[in-house]
Parts: structure tokens; sequence; C-alpha cells
């Protein structure tokens, strides 16, 4: 409870663990309001109903809230002058010059705030992916503070978790990115790290996964534990297996 | 979707271009009510205005990078780099027959082409007219060709929205050299652009008009001119699919034996990763391009065999360095940035 994981990816594509938390928290019964900023809808459902979960049936019982990056977005530019119902549009940044992310973080601490008839276990706040929301015009400090703005809200005051996925390169050249990106290792429980191999492609194990416990920030004195495997990704699952011992090689 | 890059010289990428958009007419012409572009057969020199236009291709890139080729024969050139970004957003009902051939020696027949039902957008055309429209921070040009693109995906029904505009083919949307001072961004002459956020908001709305409507759409964009690589890291991760050309014309590859079957390699960075945790990723990463008279190909490179009797130093280093590229694989699956030396 009350845990902030951080996923993050290098060089190859980390939404499998998205996909993976998403069905994870909904299976388990909690209340999960999804920040999809990169891919649609249709996108998640299908991959969901592949991992045996109906994204449909699970908002129209409220249990998941779902908030499409891109569709907002098109509301936002194209979308009639007059506003509904004094709501004000969560990528809202977007079109203001002052890029400050209160819209979304408002639609957020709404969404996961448990009202009377809830019935679900802990709230739960997944993010995908956080680096767009530099592309879209956020400076790394509004993004920093919406995260820290949602911790309190979430982690703290609503004994919930939150899983963000960034991306990352070690030599990338995008420096505000590194810089969110840093700054929220330091802050994380739980980091999993997805990479790709350093020796290249290989068709039978598709990369590699860190798993970093932050023992380190409980101030016990230990260090942190590391944990690494090597997956495959297939249709419907994903295969984790120790360092070198891939069903190939077997 | 291929995107082509053409080192400096737009050559290849406007033939890649044009084959998306021929594709569009003849598809269109078999399958579909085209509403979807194409695009000229192409002459590969003559790019100006009798070319025929596919929704949405911006006329006034293509004029301007034809006047470029002209000049760039002469004047000095810049290391290659590649012109890339491609983004495609490929809709459920595209056809199942996969493509078609095309010569690229013949322009394709007027009454073939006049057959489609093409839109276009030309840049200073548009310029002209000034309606008021919300641009949300972006550079009113891409703001204009954005909302230009929505009115054409509602009035046409490709969105779905309205019930009587059922449409039964999808819009293929061509945009070339998005990016370049052409359209009044910055980024590709200044390094600490004036407006970093206005290509990235472009992608993203684009993205977000694509996959709620039948379209499909080629960028191209002249990566090599563009100085803040940030963007460019930012915009592969916005686009499902990115490739880079990188043509030999002028870069020191041309004279090598390694490649002289060739006029280019393909860079394929990423593929797209939809309705699925995983992507097809092909066996082959290596491919290359060439221009043949009558044709385009691309295909896996091959080395040519190391018949050479002396065992030159200079040939073997080179063969290290081309096989170094050949490891890079693309960014949807595992990128090795190390190479292991045999």
């Amino acid at each position: 409870q009350g845990k902030f994981t951080l996923l993050r990816d290098t060089r190859t594509d980390g939404s499998f663990l998205v996909h993976h938390f998403l069905s994870f928290y909904l299976r388990a019964g909690c209340k999960v309001c999804f920040v999809a900023l990169l891919q649609s809808f249709s996108h998640y459902n299908i991959v969901a109903q592949k991992l045996g979960v109906s994204l449909t049936a699970a908002k129209e019982r409220g249990q998941l809230v779902f908030l499409e990056g891109l569709k907002s977005c098109l509301d936002l530019l194209f979308g009639e002058e007059e506003e509904q119902s004094g709501q004000p549009s969560p990528l809202q940044f977007m079109s203001e010059s002052a890029s400050n992310l209160k819209a979304l973080f408002d639609f957020v601490r709404t969404s996961l705030t448990p009202t009377g008839s809830d019935s679900w276990k802990g709230p739960v706040l997944l993010v995908d992916d956080l680096s767009v929301l530099l592309s879209l015009g956020a400076t790394p400090v509004a993004v920093l503070d919406f995260i820290h703005y949602c911790r309190v809200a979430v982690c703290s005051q609503l004994k919930g978790n939150i899983v963000v996925l960034v991306h990352s390169n070690e030599d990338s050249e995008d420096e505000e990115n590194e810089l969110v990106v840093n700054s929220l290792c330091h802050h994380s429980d739980l980091i999993l790290w997805v990479e790709g191999l350093a020796t290249g492609f290989c068709k039978d194990v598709h990369g590699q996964i860190k798993i970093i416990r932050r023992v380190s920030l409980e101030l016990t004195a230990e260090q942190d534990h590391i944990q690494i495997y090597q997956y495959k990704i297939q249709d419907k699952n994903v295969t984790f297996f120790a360092r070198g011992l891939s069903a190939a090689v077997l | 979707l291929v995107f082509t890059e053409e080192d400096k010289y737009g050559l290849y990428s406007n033939l890649l271009f044009k084959y998306f958009l021929a594709e569009g007419v003849v598809c269109g012409h078999h399958l579909f009510v085209a509403s979807a572009k194409d695009h000229p057969d192409n002459i590969l020199k003559e790019l100006p205005a009798p070319l025929l236009d596919d929704t949405h291709r911006n006329e006034l890139g293509e004029e301007a990078t034809a006047v470029k080729s002209e000049d760039f024969q002469d004047s000095m050139k810049i290391a290659w780099r590649y012109q890339n970004l491609p983004k495609i957003e490929a809709s459920p009902t595209t056809s199942t027959k996969f493509g078609h051939y095309y010569d690229v020696s013949k322009t394709m027949s007027p009454e073939l082409s006049q057959s489609t039902k093409w839109h276009s957008f030309y840049l200073p055309e548009e310029l002209s007219s000034q309606p008021k429209m919300k641009t949300c921070n972006m550079n009113s040009a891409y703001a204009r060709l954005l909302h230009s693109i929505q009115r054409i995906i509602y009035q046409e029904g490709f969105d779905g929205s309205d019930p009587q505009k059922k449409q039964k083919t999808i819009l293929r949307i061509g945009i070339q050299s998005l990016g370049s001072m052409l359209w009044g961004d910055d980024i590709c002459s200044n390094d600490t652009p004036e407006d970093i956020h206005s290509l990235t908001k472009f992608l993203y709305v684009l993205r977000g008009l694509l996959r709620k409507s039948l379209s499909a759409c080629i960028i191209t964009v002249p990566a090599h001119l563009i100085q803040n690589k940030a963007i460019m890291e930012r915009v592969t991760n916005l686009s499902d699919t990115v490739v880079g050309l990188e043509s030999f014309i002028g870069s020191e590859r041309e004279t090598n034996p390694l490649y002289k079957d060739y006029h280019g390699l393909v860079h394929v960075h990423q593929i797209p990763r939809l309705n699925s945790l995983i992507c097809d990723v092909s066996d082959t990463k290596d491919l290359a391009f060439r221009l043949k008279r009558k044709l385009f190909t691309i295909e896996r490179l091959h080395l040519p065999p190391d018949l050479s009797d002396t065992v030159s130093r200079a040939s073997k280093q080179d063969l290290a360095e081309s096989a170094k590229l050949l490891s890079s694989g693309c960014g949807a699956m595992a990128i090795g940035k190390k190479h292991l030396d045999f």
C-alpha cells in the first residue's frame, strides 16, 4: 500500500508492463485511474482482453477511470468553444502558456477519491507514459510537481499505489527527460527497469528486466535489492527466466 | 510506411513518398472509392506541380525539395544523416492485397490519377486566408494543417461520426518535409529553437486524428537538419513506425566496394506495436535499397565476399564498421549498444 513504482525502459518498449499492471490491479478489485497518453483506448482494451480482463466492463462498473489523452487533446483543439459544465479539460496545459498540470491532477484526484457507494480496494494511479507530457509542452518541474501532488494524494492520503512508465536512454540528449527520470528514480519504492540486451537483437530473449527494491529508502542501512531476469514476450504472456537460461538455450 | 530519408537531397524519400501515394490511387481504383490520395507516378526529378496530389500533400515542400536538389548538387554537403520520420496508422480496413509495383520511369496516366478524389493543402495559399482558430500554442502552419485534416476527415466521414456518410475507403495522408523552415519552424536551423514543442504537439494531435479515423499517414522530415536531438527522440516516441533512409550519394560509402550494388541503406528504427504485446519483427535488420531504371527495391544487405588476396586493413575495418551498423536493431525490440567483436 502507498507504494510508488517506476517502470523505466531503455532502448526497448516496456509497455507490456503497463498492460500487466492494468490487468493485475483490475483483477485484484482496485479502483484504477489510468492516464493513457500514448495509445488509444481500443489498443489497451484489445491487449487486456488477451490477458483476460475487459476494460469496457470495468469502465461501466466504475472500477476504471480512463483518460484517453489522444481524444482529450482533439477535443481541446477542435472542440466547440463552450465548455461542458465547467469541467476544464485535463490536458488544458497544452493551450495555456503557463505549463501547469493542475487540471490533470484535479482529474486524478476526483477520480480516485472514494465516493460513498464504492466498495473497491485501494486506489491505483497508472500513467502511460510520463515522457509524453514533456513533448506536449510541460516543463520538467511541472511534471515533477504533478507527480509529487499525486503521491501526496494517492499514496499518503488514500493509501493507494502509483505506477508510472517513463522512457530513458543512457546517452540521451533529451536532458529534460533525463532530469525527470532521475528524480523519479530517487523517489521510487520499486523500479522495474526494462532494457534491451547489450549484445543486440535476439529472437528468443527480448530483453532483460532489473527489479530494484529500494530498501535503502527505509533507513535501515541496507542496500537496494537488485534482481535481474531476462524475458521473452509472447502473444498473451511474458515469460521470465534467469539470465542465460532461455528456453532456446536449454 | 517507409520513410525516406534522403541524405540530403531528398531524391529517394520523394520516391517513397510517391509510392505511398500511388498505392493509394491504385487501390482506390480497384477496391475503394478512393478518397485517398494519390500520387504521381513519377518522374523522379520532375517534382513540381504537375504531379498529382494527394490528400494533404504539401506541394510547397515538394517544389522546394526539387529546387534544393538542383542546388545541392553543386553546393557543399553536410555529413549525411537522415531524413526520417514516418508515422502511420494502419486502419483496420486497409486492403489485404499487399501493394503493387510501380514503374518509376513512367508517370501514371492522367485518367487514373484523376479518378481519385484528393485534397491538397498548399501552405502559401492557406496562409493568405486568415480564419481564427485555436492553436494550443503551436506553430500556426501546423495548426492550420491539423484543422484542415480534421475538417476533411469530418466532412468526408472518415471518423464515423456521421452515420449517413459511411466511408469505405481510407484516407492516405502524406506530409512532406515537415519541420523544415518552409513550415515556419526553426528547429532545422537553430540549436535552441524558439518553440521546441510545436512539432511534437503536432504529431500528438495528428496521432489522435489518425487513431480516431480511417486514415494512414506518411511524413517525411529532414532529420539531418534538426540540430536538437532531443526532438528526434521525442518524435520517435510519438510515432508508430520510424524508418530512415540513408543514401550513399556524396558520402564515402559511395565508393566503398561493400556497397557497390546499392544506393543506400534503410534503417528501421521502430515498428508499430499495436493491439498486442509484441510486434512482428522480421528476421533481418539490414536492408539496403537500390534504384534501377524502372524499379526501386529494398532488399537485404549482402556483403560481398571478401575475395581480396591482400588482407588490407582499410577494407577490414570498413567491414567491421558496417557490421557494427548491421547489428543495430529497431527500437521496438532490444538494441545493443556494444558490439561483440569477434
